[in-house]
């Protein structure tokens, strides 16, 4: 197989765990192995970076201290050799960079895998598809490169940080771009804080409706204290909830004792936020992704089911 | 200003349970209830909310068949004024990389500021926006939940991890793939779609495009579905069963004993 590259994010000067997985991933594709690193004033990320693969690449320029999806692109171009394989870990800069690059090298893409193996010049790949209630076999002709964005948890993470790789720095090149980057702005602090909560009650897009979400409230109450009405994505875009309750990747991050997801399929953005916590899923279909992951899972409607429970903790 | 908003025809996810065909080599498709991609119902509304501002059409299109022309119409009944099909044999089996090829082709022919996607649809691949501003050397934005209008640019918030907006300028014309909950996607009834149910649809073929029918369908297809499967469940959930009254006293025990009631 060619050479395999590997684009690490790393956050006020730390590198991303991603990295950790990112080079068992990068080996199962071949034995010439390279990480990429970007960024301004970023030594000390491309030295962590060293610990785990053999080789970095550092591209040290001003313009890119923010990635800017379409100026790393541009450096990217400049430093990989035509007919690499090229991995991200699949997140929100991987899906603004990664499709447009692939068209750059004039390389094959594949995005958010979650299982990886060489075979000659064929990548073989595992996706979900229905949110999970099937998987893909996809076979990938890598012959003339391949961009590979790979779902965080695909591989358990060497983290042995034992490569003692060496660092070599690259020139970006040209640096115009046609986007700018201005800030980030961080999330409103709701009127509750999730994060906080020892026990969650979690709704999703099986509640159905606006009117049906106080039955999740009562649930919580009977609960006690500590409990709260979280939720999954689907309900903030309907404004039914606000987004400070929004459990998953582009939301909040919790970890509650007990995790009690209401009508949530289990998609790995929503079940991305949930840390740690004992799981328990209720779901009308029998085969809804979230039971492979839950802890106990429960094949109930909820629009009577919580009612029920809610009842039955008043009487206790 | 003029917008081109690209959007699919997909299996609907909330009314179809997947299920394995007989070989156990695809899902059984005969039964699949369709409609259009969340996601591009609010890249839709977006584009319609823009031209209410600034002026200018919303115009949908469609890598598709005969069958995708309710969708077309769905999407001018919120208030596209007009709907493009792209439809060829030659694009039948097209991967986001074809499929971002033919819409090239589309996009050459107008006169377009601003062209939007949905951030992603069934497959979850999030490919075609980015890969279609790449091959137009139009500067791009995925992710984006909110759009603001200025000179020449425009100022975008992209939805990235934990809540966090990044905001950014983007000189037009440009492509955004947009996310959901940017907006919220104006009601369509049966009326309205009966009031775009006589207006003409063009359909345009790789030869009208200019498309190179090798480079498209599955001709042009690098990553390669092989099949479908049912994942092995790992270790799974310890399912709880019996009579409701009988669940519910395992549940509360279950909620005592990890802490989750006090
Ligand atoms: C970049 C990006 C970021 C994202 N970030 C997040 C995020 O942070 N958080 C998040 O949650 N999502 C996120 N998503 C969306 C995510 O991909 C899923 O679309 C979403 O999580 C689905 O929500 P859901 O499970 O509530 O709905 P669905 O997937 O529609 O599932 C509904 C479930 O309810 C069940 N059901 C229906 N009716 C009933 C009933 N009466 N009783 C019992 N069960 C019932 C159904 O069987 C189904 O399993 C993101 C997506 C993208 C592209």
């Amino acid at each position: 197989m060619a050479q395999v590259f590997a684009y690490l994010v790393h956050n006020d000067g730390v590198l991303d765990d991603s990295a950790m997985e990112l080079v068992v991933a990068a080996k199962a594709v071949g034995d010439d192995v390279t990480a990429i690193v970007t960024g301004s004033g970023i030594d000390a990320v491309a030295d962590a970076a060293a610990q785990i693969f053999p080789k970095v690449i550092k591209v040290d320029d001003a313009a890119l201290a923010y990635p800017n999806a379409e100026v790393v692109r541009k450096a990217l171009v400049t430093i990989i050799p035509k007919g690499s394989v090229v991995l991200f870990a699949n997140n929100t800069f991987a899906m603004d960079c990664a499709p447009g690059l692939s068209i750059k090298m004039d390389a094959a893409y594949v995005s958010d895998i979650i299982g990886l193996e060489a075979d000659g010049t064929t990548l073989k790949t595992i996706r979900q598809e229905f949110g999970g209630e099937v998987n893909t076999h996809v076979d990938v002709d890598a012959a003339d490169g391949a961009v590979v964005t790979l779902r965080p948890g695909t591989f358990a993470p060497d983290e042995s940080k034992a490569a003692g790789g060496s660092v070599e720095a690259a020139a970006a090149g040209d640096m115009s771009a046609k986007r700018t980057f201005i800030e980030i702005v961080e999330p409103e602090a709701g009127d509750v804080d999730i994060t906080k909560a020892d026990l969650l009650v979690s709704i999703g897009r099986g509640i159905e409706e606006e009117d049906n979400i106080e039955i999740a409230h009562e649930l919580a109450k009977a609960m006690g204290a500590g409990a709260e009405v979280s939720c999954s994505r689907p309900i903030v875009d309907a404004k039914w909830l606000e987004p400070s309750r929004q459990v998953g990747t582009s939301g909040c991050t919790v970890k509650p004792k007990v995790y009690m997801a209401c009508g949530i399929s289990g998609s790995f953005q929503h079940m991305g936020g949930i840390k740690g916590g004992f799981v328990i899923a209720i779901n009308k279909n029998e085969n809804a992704p979230i039971f492979q992951v839950a802890n106990v899972g429960i094949v109930a409607d909820i629009l009577e089911f919580i009612p029920e429970l809610t009842e039955a903790l008043g009487d206790l | 200003m003029e917008i081109l908003v690209c959007v699919k025809r997909v299996p609907d996810s909330a009314e179809n349970e997947i299920e394995m065909n007989a070989e156990g080599n695809d899902i059984e498709r005969d039964d699949l209830v369709f409609s259009v991609n969340e996601w591009d119902n609010y890249a839709v509304e977006e584009a319609i909310q823009i031209v209410d501002k600034v002026g200018g059409s919303v115009t949908v299109v469609t890598v598709g068949d005969d069958e995708s022309d309710e969708v077309l119409r769905r999407e001018m009944a919120m208030g596209a004024a007009k709907g493009i099909l792209l439809n060829d044999d030659a694009f039948e089996g097209s991967d986001a990389k074809g499929v971002a090829t033919i819409l090239k082709g589309c996009v050459a022919k107008g006169n377009y500021d601003l062209v939007l996607t949905g951030a992603q649809a069934d497959e979850g691949g999030a490919a075609v926006g980015g890969m279609l501003a790449a091959m137009l050397d139009y500067p791009y934005a995925s992710l984006v939940n909110k759009v603001e209008l200025g000179e020449g640019k425009l100022t975008v918030s992209r939805e990235i991890e934990g809540g966090n907006q990044e905001m950014n300028s983007i000189d037009l014309p440009c492509v955004l793939s947009i996310q959901t909950g940017i907006n919220e996607p104006r009601y369509v009834g049966i009326r309205g779609i009966r009031q775009v149910s006589g207006v003409e649809i063009p359909e345009l073929s790789a030869a009208d495009l200019g498309v190179d029918a090798a480079t498209v369908g599955e001709a042009g297809v690098k990553a390669k579905k092989v099949d479908y499967f049912v994942p092995e469940s790992g270790d799974g959930a310890e399912m709880l069963e019996g009579s409701d009254s009988e669940i519910i006293a395992k549940l509360i025990e279950i909620l005592k004993a990890n802490g989750g009631l006090q």
